[in-house]
C-alpha cells in the first residue's frame, strides 16, 4: 500500500450568507498518490474548486482532516498557512494570474522571494523553470507582450520554480483555444511524467481530464465517480 | 532580513503600477499639494510677522511706557518724567557725555495703499539726534535725513513700497500740515521700515503734543536692564512700565499670530481631513484594482504584514511627492512676498513671507501623516481579503 500524498478525511465546507447556510463540501474523504495527475472535474458548483482551495492551503475546512506529506494543514493559522504554501504548493490559475507590471521573468522569481536563496540562486533557477516550460527566449518579456499560452507557461514556470510538493491547477486552459491548451496539458503531462510533480486540476474540459492519470467526478459536494486512465 | 526583501519588492511592484492608475493616484498627490501648500503659506505668513518683529529691537535697548499701556500709540510720557528716566544710572551716555534717551512720539497718519488705492494708517515716528545714534541699523538709501526744525520726513523702505506718493521729492499733507519727503531710510528689515520718521521738536510742535508716546533708553550693557525696570518701576515720581526693547516688539505680533494659529489649525484640520478621504479612497481604488495581484501574492505566501506594509508605504511615497510639491510650491509662489497688514498699533506693517526649511519639514510631516492614515485602512482590507473569493475576481 502507497502512502497518499494528499489524504483528506471527513472534510466538509460551509459557507454562511445572510441567515441561510451553504454546504458546498459534505463529509469527504480522499487520497492523493505522490507523483499522480489527478483531474477533478463536475459542473459548476459541484464544489471541485473549493476542494482544490482546501488541498492548496488557499481556504481552511469547516470540519474534516486534511493532511499533505503527513502534516496537517487544516489547524495551522494563517501565518503558518501562507509559509507552508510558499513551501510546498505551486499555483496556476484560469487567468494566468501575472503582475502585468513584471517581466516573465520577475514573475517567475516571485515565490523565491520568500526563500533564503541568494540572488544569484534565485536567477540561475528562474532560467531553468523558463527553459523546461520553453520561454528563455520572452524571460524579459512583459505579460502584455505574451500570447495567451505563454503566458500560462510563465505562470506554470512560476508554479515550478520552487520546487513545490504539489502542483495545483484550476482550470489551466479555461482561457485557451484547443491547440494552445493541448500544448499547455501535454506540458503538465510532461512535468508528472518526467518530473515527477504531483499534480490536481481542476477542469471542465473532459479532453483536458484525459491528459490526467486519474480523473474523479464532482457533484454537489460529494465524490461521485473516479476512473484510472 | 526576507521579511524587508519581500516588503521591498512588494513596495517596487506597487509603485511600478501607479502609471497605469494615474487618475487615482493623482487625487492623493494634489490633494495633499494642496493641504500642505496653503498650510505652508498660512505658516510662513506668521513666521514672517514674527521674524520682522522679532527683528526689530537690540538687547542693549529698553523701551519705556506709561504704566498699564499695551503699545507706544496708547502710552504717555511727561517731558518731567522723561527727564528722571534719562538720568538712569543704568543708561549708557553717548561720546558728548549726553545720556542715550530718545523721547519719541508715534502718531497715525493715513495715505493711499499702493494696492487697494484705500486710506490706511502708516505709524508716523517723531525722533531725535539720540534716536538716530542708538539705531546704527538705520540707513539713509536714498535722499538725506530730515532736518530739526524743518517739516521733512524721512520714509521707511517698506512704507515706500506700501503706501502712494512717499518718493523723495514729494510733498504729503499730514493732519492738516505739508511735509517736504527727503529720504529714504532701511533698518534690518524691522518693522521701522514700515513707519515715517519726522523730526520730534517739529512733530511736537505741529501737532500740539507736549511729551512722548515712549522712551528708548541705551543700556550701559544688557545685563543692567533689571536694575533700570527696578529703579524705575519703584520710583514714586513714575507710572511706567519697562520692557526690553526686543521683548516689546515681539509681544506686538502675538495676536497676530495667535489668529494665523488659530486659522492654521482650523485650515489645516478641514483641509486635512479632505486629504485623508481622497487618499482613503485612492488607496481603497488602489486596492480594489488590484485585488487579484494582491490575492495572487497572498497565495505564493506572502504575509499579511507584508501586504499592508506595503500599502502603507505606496500611500506614504504618494504623500511625499505630494507634500514635496505643495511645500516647494508654496517656497516658489510666497517665500520672500511681502504684504502689509494692521498691526497691534493699528498702523500698517508690512513684512515678508518666510517659507523656512522647518516649515518644509512640518508640511513634509503633515503630509506624510495624512498618507499613513489614508494607506492603513486599506492596507487591512488588502490583508484580510479572503485569498480564495479574491481570486475569484479575476
Amino acid at each position: 500500500m502507497t502512502t497518499a500524498l494528499v489524504s483528506i478525511r471527513g472534510v466538509s465546507k460551509r459557507y454562511t450568507r445572510g441567515k441561510q447556510t451553504v454546504e458546498v463540501l459534505s463529509h469527504l474523504d480522499l487520497d492523493i498518490a505522490s507523483g499522480d495527475f489527478l483531474a477533478l472535474m463536475g459542473p459548476s458548483g459541484s464544489g471541485k474548486t473549493t476542494l482544490l482551495n482546501l488541498i492548496g492551503g488557499l481556504d481552511q475546512p469547516s470540519g474534516g482532516e486534511i493532511r499533505v506529506n503527513d502534516q496537517r494543514i487544516d489547524t495551522l493559522s494563517s501565518g503558518a498557512l501562507a509559509r507552508w504554501r510558499a513551501r510546498h504548493v505551486g499555483f496556476v490559475f484560469q487567468f494566468y494570474n501575472l503582475l502585468p507590471v513584471l517581466s516573465a521573468e520577475a514573475n517567475v522569481e516571485l515565490p523565491l522571494l520568500l526563500t533564503d536563496l541568494s540572488k544569484a540562486q534565485r536567477k540561475k533557477n528562474v532560467a531553468a523553470a523558463l527553459a523546461v516550460v520553453g520561454l528563455s527566449d520572452r524571460a524579459t518579456h512583459k505579460p502584455n507582450e505574451l500570447s495567451g499560452g505563454q503566458q500560462q507557461r510563465v505562470a506554470i514556470a512560476r508554479a515550478l520554480v520552487g520546487d513545490p510538493t504539489l502542483l495545483v491547477c484550476d482550470e489551466p486552459t479555461g482561457d485557451l483555444d484547443r491547440k494552445t491548451a493541448d500544448e499547455v496539458l501535454t506540458l503538465l503531462q510532461d512535468l508528472n511524467r518526467n518530473y515527477g510533480k504531483t499534480i490536481i486540476m481542476v477542469t471542465h474540459d473532459a479532453k483536458a481530464a484525459e491528459f490526467a492519470t486519474h480523473r474523479l467526478q464532482m457533484d454537489k459536494g460529494a465524490l461521485v465517480a473516479g476512473e484510472a486512465a | 532580513m526576507k521579511f524587508l526583501t519581500q516588503t521591498l519588492q512588494l513596495i517596487l511592484i506597487n509603485l511600478k503600477s501607479i502609471p497605469g492608475r494615474w487618475g487615482a493616484t493623482l487625487v492623493i498627490v494634489v490633494g495633499l499639494a494642496g493641504v500642505v501648500g496653503v498650510v505652508t503659506a498660512l505658516q510662513s505668513m506668521s513666521a514672517g510677522m514674527v521674524a520682522t518683529l522679532r527683528s526689530t529691537g537690540s538687547p542693549n535697548r529698553a523701551i519705556v511706557l506709561k504704566g498699564g499701556s499695551n503699545s507706544e500709540l496708547s502710552s504717555f510720557i511727561t517731558r518731567d518724567q522723561a527727564v528722571v528716566i534719562e538720568q538712569s544710572e543704568s543708561v549708557a551716555k553717548g561720546t558728548d557725555g549726553k545720556a542715550l534717551a530718545s523721547g519719541e512720539l508715534i502718531l497715525i497718519a493715513e495715505r493711499p495703499l499702493r494696492r487697494s488705492n484705500t486710506d490706511s494708517n502708516v505709524s508716523m515716528r517723531g525722533v531725535g539726534a539720540a534716536g538716530f545714534a542708538m539705531r546704527p541699523e538705520v540707513k539713509i538709501i536714498n535722499g538725506r535725513a530730515f532736518k530739526p526744525g524743518l517739516q521733512e520726513i524721512i520714509v521707511g523702505a517698506k512704507a515706500l513700497e506700501q503706501f502712494v506718493g512717499l518718493e523723495v521729492g514729494s510733498s504729503v499733507q499730514i493732519r492738516g500740515s505739508q511735509w517736504a519727503v527727503v529720504g529714504t531710510f532701511t533698518s534690518n528689515g524691522d518693522a521701522h521700515e514700515s513707519e515715517v520718521w519726522v523730526d520730534i521738536e517739529t512733530a511736537q510742535s505741529a501737532f500740539r503734543r507736549n511729551g512722548y508716546s515712549s522712551m528708548l533708553v541705551q543700556l550701559a550693557e544688557p545685563s543692567a536692564f533689571e536694575a533700570f525696570k527696578d529703579g524705575l518701576t519703584t520710583d514714586p515720581r513714575l507710572q511706567v512700565d519697562v520692557l526690553n526693547e526686543i521683548d516689546y516688539f515681539s509681544s506686538q505680533s502675538r495676536s497676530f499670530t495667535r489668529i494665523i494659529g488659530v486659522l492654521v489649525t482650523v485650515v489645516g484640520i478641514i483641509m486635512g481631513l479632505g486629504a485623508i478621504f481622497a487618499a482613503l479612497n485612492t488607496m481603497y481604488s488602489a486596492v480594489a484594482a488590484r485585488t487579484v495581484e494582491i490575492a495572487t501574492l497572498r497565495a505564493l505566501g506572502f504575509g499579511g504584514a507584508v501586504v499592508v506594509l506595503a500599502t502603507i508605504a505606496e500611500a506614504m511615497v504618494l504623500a511625499l511627492l505630494g507634500g514635496a510639491i505643495g511645500g516647494l510650491g508654496a517656497y516658489a509662489f510666497f517665500n520672500g512676498y511681502t504684504v502689509s497688514t494692521l498691526g497691534a498699533g493699528f498702523t500698517q506693517i508690512a513684512f515678508s513671507f518666510r517659507v523656512t526649511p522647518s516649515l518644509l519639514v512640518t508640511g513634509m510631516i503633515l503630509s506624510l501623516l495624512v498618507g499613513f492614515l489614508g494607506g492603513f485602512f486599506p492596507a487591512l482590507r488588502a490583508a484580510r481579503m479572503q485569498i480564495a473569493t479574491a481570486l475569484r475576481a479575476a
